[in-house]
């Protein structure tokens, strides 16, 4: 018989205990917004009553969630219970969302060639076998594709080249 | 109703589709505008479809704002070639790589790579060609029949049955999809919560958008999709991708001739496939990966050599393969008869119509008949270009496996943040695609399967709308949905749905503890979602 702090811990380290209270908080957060708008009544329902009682039926899900993280993964071993995949990717992952980030930065002062551009180089150097030159290279050509495609086969209205326009 | 003018409806509406789809002449005066973004996305699908790391999901959202420019005919054409071209190169994969990319054709590479290691991967493919097209033929045969009497029956439905019918396709499709059926629920509570934010269409207040005016729309789909099947799939596959084995992939075209005794050997297979895969299409929320299992088990059963399954037997390749076929255009029969789509794939082609201004739902077919008709005339189409096609193209594909991962994602992204921006020419969605991308990521991490999200996305409004609709006609009454008999057996439907699956549930739970688990041990346990190497995005 374990000790029920022991029990505890085992609990915590179990990945759908996480994925249930994300569940239960999201859906919390759901509610409590929700009821600050026009509940109204079963009849004339006010823009608030869709969106909370999904708030709820989704606290009472992350509920079950978490409750049945225990039983379903008694025997262990076979399912993956880590929050983390076995070699974090964090730098890969950073690059990643800083793509389209400095795409944002870098399209709406300065055009779609800097955007384009950026996007590519820093997400490329997420890959742990990118090389400098060939992500220049791959950036560079991206870059020219991108550009005749969308810029003037799609005529996306998005300036190429600016200084500072867009806002 | 008679049968004969079924028959002639079908038949003329057939003739129609055809003169859709060699549709208004383009280049050079005679080749066909519509017919060529078919060939387009099915030349890409296929392409794409051998590609490990790239599903249909991803394909298709990535070029959804290509389609922007384009009428609906066209754009629809397209996307959904990329989802059955896809599936032909689905099956390249499994079969000479051993790599299951994409979930449907997991079970192919049971058969497939022995027979590929034998050296008879050729045939195998061979075979498969001629059973996939077997399997859609019969697909579109039953749209093309069925899809005019479910709008029949669909346009008696008041507002609580499409409710109850919406319900059920939402539970279908979050329970029996891949992964824990609980999790699936909350996925589509999430999409459905989602496709809330914005204003509310009936009384013009802003729901859940914290004041930003960009938000008074609410999220755009493509960002939603884009986030969970583009970025938070690159951050999924990033530096995970395996090198891939090309030792069997010098196929020659003289390889992928079957003998007269293959033939004869794969013929019944490839029917029972095509029947079982199109009974799974008629249950809501059965995709094809289902189907292909199902057909495994079944053509396994029987067999009279069941042993030797997974060892190269053409029929454990051709079965599932038809099934898979057959299951996905029959997909189509809810998608485009009710405006209900049963995954995720069909949620955002119907996303896609949407956006073209069109209404799904019963009316689809008569309001826009072009759109209807030109899609079975185009599958019928895109599927013999695709048997032409294959056949030849499977070595070029095989050399666009060279491809490596890290030049691959980063023109996928660019392609995201463009596509994404150039919606609504506004750098706010891109915004919206890394958030929903990074907190995509975790969902995936904790084990959920972000598909149901998008389900519930594109029903969500017309739910709450239908919702409140049948509210108001039954003055609060509750009990309507069990009233009205049509109403009540779709409620019916969803009661049997969620007491099966608590009833699998609990008998696994207890054959866990007890007993091995014997012949008769349910499916389920094997259609569970299978440790791929590369993460498929579906």
């Amino acid at each position: 018989m374990r000790s029920p702090t022991s029990l505890l811990r085992d609990f915590a380290s179990r990945r759908d205990f996480y994925a249930g209270g994300l569940m239960v908080l999201l859906g919390l957060g759901i509610t409590l917004k929700g009821a600050t708008y026009h509940l109204g009544t079963l009849m004339h329902m006010g823009p608030g009553f869709f969106p909370t009682s999904l708030g709820v039926l989704l606290v009472l899900i992350g509920i079950a969630i978490a409750g049945v993280a225990k039983s379903t993964s008694e025997d262990g071993s076979e399912e993956d219970q880590s929050l983390l995949p076995e070699n974090p990717q964090w730098w890969a992952w950073f690059c990643i969302l800083m793509g389209p980030v400095l795409f944002i930065a870098l399209g709406s002062y300065f055009g779609m060639i800097p955007g384009t551009f950026a996007c590519v180089f820093i997400s490329a150097l997420g890959d742990r076998t990118a090389t400098w030159k060939g992500t220049l290279i791959l950036s560079t050509v991206v870059t020219v594709f991108g550009v005749i495609l969308f810029s003037y086969f799609l005529q996306v209205p998005m300036p190429i080249l600016t200084w500072g326009g867009g806002l | 109703m008679g049968g004969r003018p079924v028959i002639e409806t079908a038949l003329s509406g057939l003739g129609y589709g055809f003169s859709v789809a060699f549709g208004p002449p383009f280049l050079l005066g005679f080749i066909p505008y519509n017919l060529t973004w078919c060939f387009v996305g099915v030349l890409v699908g296929n392409m794409v479809g051998v590609l490990p790391g790239m599903g249909p999901l991803a394909t298709i959202s990535i070029l959804l704002p290509l389609t922007f420019g384009m009428k609906a005919v066209p754009a629809i054409l397209m996307l959904a070639g990329i989802l059955y071209g896809g599936q032909y190169g689905g099956a390249i994969c499994s079969v000479l790589l051993n790599l299951p990319c994409h979930p449907p054709h997991a079970v192919t590479c049971l058969d497939g790579f022995p027979m590929t290691k034998q050296g008879r991967g050729g045939v195998a493919l061979g075979v498969t060609v001629i059973a996939s097209f077997i399997g859609a033929s019969w697909g579109i045969t039953e749209m093309i029949f069925l899809s005019p009497l479910l709008v029949k029956a669909a346009l008696q439905f008041g507002p609580a049955e499409v409710c109850t019918l919406m319900l059920l396709g939402l539970l279908a499709g979050s329970t029996l999809a891949r992964g824990s059926p609980l999790k699936g629920v909350a996925m589509t509570l999430l999409g459905l919560f989602l496709g809330s934010i914005g204003t509310d269409l009936e009384t013009g207040s802003e729901r859940f958008t914290f004041g930003l005016t960009e938000l008074d729309d609410g999220i755009e789909l493509i960002a939603l999709a884009l986030g969970v099947f583009g970025i938070a799939e690159f951050m999924n596959s990033v530096n995970q991708v395996a090198p891939i084995n090309m030792r069997y992939t010098n196929v020659r075209l003289r390889d992928l001739r079957p003998s007269w005794d293959d033939l004869k050997r794969a013929f019944f297979p490839m029917w029972r496939g095509t029947i079982c895969g199109s009974l799974c299409s008629l249950i809501p929320g059965t995709g094809p990966t289902i189907a292909s299992f199902v057909a495994y088990a079944a053509e396994k059963k029987v067999s009279k050599t069941p042993e030797k399954f997974g060892t190269g037997m053409l029929e454990g390749v051709v079965c599932p393969e038809a099934a898979t076929h057959s299951s996905i255009q029959g997909d189509f029969i809810p998608t485009m008869s009710l405006g209900i789509p049963g995954d995720a794939v069909m949620a955002l082609l119907l996303g896609a119509l949407m956006i073209q201004g069109i209404v799904p739902g019963p009316q689809l077919i008569s309001q826009h008949p072009d759109i209807f008709w030109g899609l079975v005339a185009s599958f019928w189409i895109g599927n013999v270009i695709l048997v032409v096609l294959n056949v030849p193209l499977i070595g070029i594909w095989c050399k666009m496996l060279a491809i490596p991962y890290r030049f691959l994602y980063p023109s996928a992204l660019f392609f995201v943040c463009i596509g994404v921006y150039a919606a609504n020419n506004d750098f706010f969605q891109v915004g919206e695609v890394v958030a929903i991308g990074a907190f995509g990521y975790v969902l995936l991490r904790l084990g959920f399967h972000p598909a149901p999200i998008l389900l519930g996305f594109v029903l969500g409004p017309r739910f709450e709308e239908n919702f409140r609709r049948a509210m108001l006609i039954a003055r609060g009454d509750i009990g309507v949905f069990v009233e009205r008999p049509i109403s009540a057996f779709f409620v019916a439907m969803c009661v049997i749905l969620i007491g099966t699956q608590l009833y699998v549930r609990l008998r696994s739970a207890k054959s866990k503890r007890g007993a091995p688990p014997g012949e008769a041990a349910p499916i389920a346990p094997q259609m569970a979602p299978q440790r791929i190497p590369v993460t498929p995005a579906e």
